[in-house]
C-alpha cells in the first residue's frame, strides 16, 4: 500500500507554513536533498497560497491536501472548493496576476519549474485542484 | 519582529528574518516602505542572511519595493541570499531589478 496523508485546512494566511512544514515532514522520510525539500515546500506554498488569496477571496474555506509517495515519486494533491479560474493558461502566464501590486504572478510558474509534473484543473464556480510531482533522487549509500 | 532596520546615512538596510511568505510579506512590506518613505535614501538593501524560506511572495515583496525606492532615485541591493532564496529570485529575473551580491 501507497503511503498518504490527508490534511484539510482553513484558508487563512497563518496556516500557509503549517502546510508545507506538514508537507516537508512527511517527504523529508524519503531522504531528499535540502534542495528538493525546499522546492516541494515552496510549491506547496504556492498552490496553498493560490486557494487563499484568489480561490477563496473574500471568504475562508476548506483546502485539501493529500500527499503520496510511491516509490520515490511524491505526488501533492490540493483542492479548493472556491471561485475556479476562468482561463488556465493565463493564469500559468508569468507575470499574470489578479492578486494586485505585491503579487508577483509567479506562482503557477514557481510550481511548474519547481516540481517534475502539474497539472491544473478547474471548473468556474466549483473550484480547482492542483497536481504535482516529483521524484526525490535516490541516493547511493555504497558510496559511504 | 520580522524586519529590523538600520539607517546610516542615505542607506537603509533591512534585514528580513523567518520565513517570507503572503501571510508575512505584508508586515515586512510596512515596515521598510515605513522607514524609506522617513528618510528617502539613495539606497535600499534588502539583507536575506536570516531568511529561511521564501517562496513567490517574496519575489512580490522586492519587486515592490524596487518601485518604491525608484522614485526617490534610489538603487536596491539585495546581498546573502542562500542558494533556495537565489533560485526563487532568478525564476523572476530579479537581478534586473536589482544588484545581487550571494
Amino acid at each position: 500500500m501507497k503511503d498518504e496523508i490527508k490534511i484539510v485546512i482553513p484558508s487563512r494566511s497563518q496556516n500557509e507554513s503549517f502546510a508545507r512544514v506538514a508537507v516537508g515532514a512527511f517527504v523529508a522520510r524519503l531522504d531528499p536533498t535540502l534542495e528538493e525539500l525546499n522546492d516541494i515546500k515552496t510549491a506547496v506554498s504556492e498552490a496553498v497560497t493560490n486557494c487563499i488569496v484568489h480561490a477563496y477571496r473574500d471568504t475562508i474555506g476548506k483546502i485539501y491536501i493529500t500527499v503520496s509517495a510511491e516509490g520515490e515519486t511524491v505526488k501533492i494533491r490540493i483542492r479548493d472548493y472556491g471561485c475556479g479560474i476562468e482561463d488556465i493558461d493565463k493564469a500559468k502566464q508569468p507575470l499574470f496576476t489578479t492578486g494586485g501590486e505585491e503579487r508577483a504572478g509567479l506562482g503557477f510558474a514557481v510550481m511548474e519549474s519547481f516540481t517534475d509534473k502539474l497539472r491544473v484543473r478547474s471548473t468556474v464556480g466549483k473550484g480547482t485542484t492542483v497536481t504535482m510531482q516529483k521524484k526525490i533522487s535516490v541516493k547511493d549509500d555504497t558510496k559511504k | 519582529m520580522a524586519v529590523k532596520i538600520t539607517v546610516s546615512g542615505e542607506v537603509i538596510t533591512a534585514y528580513l528574518d523567518g520565513e517570507i511568505d503572503h501571510h508575512t510579506a505584508g508586515v515586512m512590506r510596512n515596515e521598510i516602505d515605513a522607514a524609506v518613505e522617513k528618510n528617502m535614501p539613495t539606497m535600499l538593501v534588502l539583507d536575506f542572511r536570516d531568511v529561511s524560506f521564501m517562496d513567490s511572495s517574496g519575489i512580490g515583496l522586492v519587486m515592490g519595493r524596487y518601485k518604491v525606492i525608484k522614485p526617490y532615485g534610489g538603487e536596491l541591493h539585495i546581498t546573502n541570499t542562500s542558494p533556495h532564496i537565489g533560485k526563487v529570485m532568478k525564476l523572476a529575473g530579479l537581478d534586473r531589478l536589482a544588484k545581487m551580491d550571494r
